[in-house]
């Protein structure tokens, strides 16, 4: 099989994992996107090892190395996601901003939800 | 001859004024012992060794303090009979000045800070005299200008001490400045800072530009010794407390230019026009200050023009090449003005007024301080130049000394040729003196008459006279008790050098064997013409008193006895002529307005470029925080769009 094949799918996925991440307002879907970037390089990581006829197949072993990374990833991050719909109410990325820089007087409502959110 | 005993003098007052320094705040008491002890003590040991060293023997003593790669500066010490002279007086008056303190400052919370400068400001005069390096001596001259400074300004509160002070350390310095230049100037043309090798190179006329660094020193001279034209701080000076003013603006500090004149002779005997210049600086200043303090409405202010005249007399007596004659008057003087200011303390406390014209109004102020009458009036009487007090010998020998310069026979000793003095010189100061000699005598009468003899007279409030410059003290004393143990004894204390000094110059072999070695007997023309001057001065003193008395008792106002004898002179002699106006016109307030603009250029335009450098970065600041949104996909774009722009640029470039 031509090495174009699983390249071009690869560039798919990743582009598709990227506009998830950037365009999605559902942290579900944003994770979701993440794994699709992380799998498109994996299987750029088959491919290639496949291709290059490595002995080692130093491209296996990375890739298993990936997967367990995402896996642990994964984890964390839906725990995360958990605990900010617990207390937002929200799984949506734009409405949790409370890291930004904002003026007290500019927004009362978030500044109020922080508070809350202190209390808890 | 043990060589600690020397060092010791000027060391001890500027430990103990260390240890005052330190322990004034936590131990009041010590204050007063730690006070008078050092300077007594160093005073003793002057004497010590002004009497171990005898006459007509020098001691040089030198180690080198500073390799500079020119002329070396060393702590030299250089011991003659002009310093035994000069040390033992700073001692006599100096130790009279703190015992006097004790009681004169009873009161005053910052008496231990003041006693410690005191005593630093001896130590700083000791070391001037007995210097034998001129960068030492340089030092010994600074720390006295601040030390008067610190005292002037002892009573802070008030704004006429603040401004005094600052008047005349600017004064002084405005002399300095020109001095240091001259100091350098003959360092390196005699190649050495050492008094002895300075004044070898300049008696055998080595030096290159003798009439430049003259010319230099003098201005330090002017400055110091309160010399036409830098003479306008010595009178303002008087707002510090009266034994202040007693030692430094009469006693030493003053003494100080003079002092220096006197034993660099030889370097100024090289240039006549220098001597020109010291002559005519000498006169001016003589008439000029004696016409001030016939005017002067304010005690101290008389004695203050009055020390400033006496310098013109040491002055004049240098400038006719003879520095026996100006020392004598300098040491002379130094007793007996010394004795005049400490009095002057007395009678303020007593009158709680500095006014004259306030004193001449109250009854029987001699019967209140009897002490303070008798000794003032010995030491008006030495001022005014009679016989026999010590002023009248030791004037006489300057104006004898002007006498033989006029005549082209110079008493210049060893030091030069006679030649070396033009003729000119002699007859200015001779003339100025003469012509001093009665104003002095004038004012002194009228001082003498106005304070002692007061009349109270009904209806008469006792407030100073109007319009009049004063320099009034904080005075919190008790009138009953003007005149407590510590002050009455110390006035007879310097009254005896004031009524027997004079003595000292009639034989060769006492004070002159002490000096140079020549005469200093009084002449028969000088002598006559000068006490028939001072006679005639103190009758018209007190005509003038007697007229102004009889038109006040038939009714009129009282004036002033110098209103009478000054005329129109009056009131521009009142307020020193005008000079303090004219300075502040051509130089004050000039300076001012340059002040005024470097204040507009730095805070309009130095201060405009600092603010906007900081303001700068701080709109920065907050343009780069609307970025912060706290929307992590807002700042994954952001990161994407970098990322292609790298990648892009990248591939562009390579």
């Amino acid at each position: 099989m031509h090495l174009a094949y699983p390249a071009v799918l690869a560039v798919l996925l990743f582009s598709v994992g990227v506009y998830g991440v950037l365009a999605r307002r559902n942290v579900i879907l944003v994770l979701m996107s993440v794994e699709l970037m992380l799998n498109a390089v994996n299987l750029n990581l088959v491919a290639f090892d496949v291709w290059l006829r490595d002995t080692l197949h130093a491209g296996q072993a990375l890739t298993l190395f990936t997967i367990t990374v995402a896996a642990a990833e994964i984890g964390l991050g839906l725990a995360i996601v958990l605990l900010v719909y617990r207390t937002r109410r929200t799984a949506a990325v734009d409405r949790v901003t409370a890291l930004g820089d904002r003026h007290e007087a500019d927004d009362p409502a978030d500044a109020a939800e922080e508070k809350e959110q202190a209390a808890a | 001859m043990n060589l600690a005993l020397p060092i010791l003098v000027p060391v001890l007052p500027a430990l103990g004024a260390a240890a005052g320094l330190a322990t004034g705040r936590r131990y009041p008491a010590l204050a007063r012992p730690l006070a008078v002890l050092p300077v007594a003590v160093s005073a003793v040991l002057a004497l010590v060794t002004a009497l171990q060293l005898g006459t007509g023997t020098t001691l040089d003593a030198a180690t080198r303090l500073a390799p500079t790669g020119g002329p070396e500066i060393s702590l030299a010490l250089h011991l003659d009979g002009f310093t035994s002279l000069i040390s033992v007086l700073v001692g006599l008056v100096a130790t009279c000045v703190q015992i006097y303190s004790t009681a004169y400052l009873k009161d005053d919370p910052r008496y231990p800070s003041y006693a410690a400068l005191v005593s630093l400001f001896t130590a700083a005069m000791f070391l001037v005299v007995y210097s034998g390096d001129l960068i030492v001596l340089l030092v010994g001259w600074e720390v006295m200008g601040i030390c008067s400074y610190f005292l002037i300004g002892h009573h802070w509160e008030t704004a006429d001490a603040r401004a005094a002070s600052l008047k005349a350390f600017l004064v002084t310095k405005l002399g300095d400045v020109p001095f240091l230049f001259g100091l350098f100037l003959l360092g390196a043309d005699a190649g050495t800072f050492r008094i002895g090798e300075v004044l070898r190179v300049a008696a055998a006329g080595d030096l290159h530009h003798p009439t430049l660094i003259a010319l230099l020193l003098l201005a330090g001279v002017a400055g110091k010794s309160a010399q036409f034209p830098l003479h306008t701080w010595l009178p303002d000076a008087m707002a510090g407390p009266t034994p202040v003013s007693a030692l430094i603006h009469a006693a030493t500090m003053v003494a100080a230019g003079i002092y220096l004149v006197a034993r660099l002779l030889p370097v100024f005997l090289q240039s006549s026009a220098a001597l020109v210049v010291l002559a005519v600086m000498a006169a001016v200043t003589m008439i000029g200050s004696a016409l001030c303090a016939l005017a002067q409405d304010d005690l101290k202010r008389v004695l203050a023009y009055s020390t400033v005249g006496q310098l013109g007399y040491m002055a004049g007596a240098l400038a006719a090449g003879d520095r026996q004659a100006a020392v004598f008057h300098l040491v002379s003087h130094g007793a007996f003005k010394a004795l005049l200011f400490l009095g002057a303390g007395v009678v303020i406390h007593a009158a709680h007024t500095n006014s004259i014209s306030a004193m001449a109004r109250m009854d029987g102020l001699r019967h209140r301080i009897p002490d303070a009458w008798w000794t003032m009036t010995i030491g008006l009487l030495a001022l005014a130049g009679v016989f026999p007090f010590s002023g009248f010998f030791s004037k006489e020998s300057v104006l004898g000394a002007a006498e033989h310069a006029a005549h082209g026979e110079a008493l210049t000793g060893a030091l030069g040729p006679a030649s070396a003095v033009p003729q000119a010189v002699g007859w200015t100061v001779l003339v100025a003196g003469l012509l001093t000699a009665l104003l002095t005598a004038a004012y002194a009468a009228r001082l003498w008459l106005s304070v002692f003899y007061g009349r109270s007279r009904n209806g008469e409030d006792l407030a100073p006279q109007p319009g009049a410059p004063y320099s009034p003290e904080l005075d919190e004393a008790d009138p009953a008790h003007a005149e407590p143990a510590a002050m009455r004894l110390i006035l007879w204390v310097l009254a005896v050098p004031a009524l027997a000094f004079g003595v000292a110059g009639l034989r060769t072999d006492w004070l002159p064997a002490l000096l140079d070695g020549e005469s200093l007997r009084v002449s028969v023309a000088t002598g006559v013409i000068g006490t028939g001057v001072a006679v005639a001065g103190l009758l018209i003193g007190y005509a003038a008193w007697r007229t102004v008395n009889a038109r006040a008792a038939a009714g009129r106002p009282a004036a002033d006895p110098a209103r009478l004898l000054l005329g129109p002179l009056y009131r521009p002699a009142q307020h020193g002529f005008g000079v303090d106006r004219l300075y502040s016109t051509l130089f004050v307030r000039p300076t001012e307005a340059a002040a005024g603009l470097v204040r507009f250029l730095d805070r309009a335009v130095v201060e405009t470029y600092v603010r906007g450098a900081g303001a700068a970065p701080g709109w920065l600041g907050r343009a780069v925080r609307f970025a912060q949104t706290g929307n992590a996909q807002g700042y994954l774009n952001a990161l994407l769009a970098g990322a292609v722009l790298l990648v892009v640029l990248v591939a562009v470039g390579s």
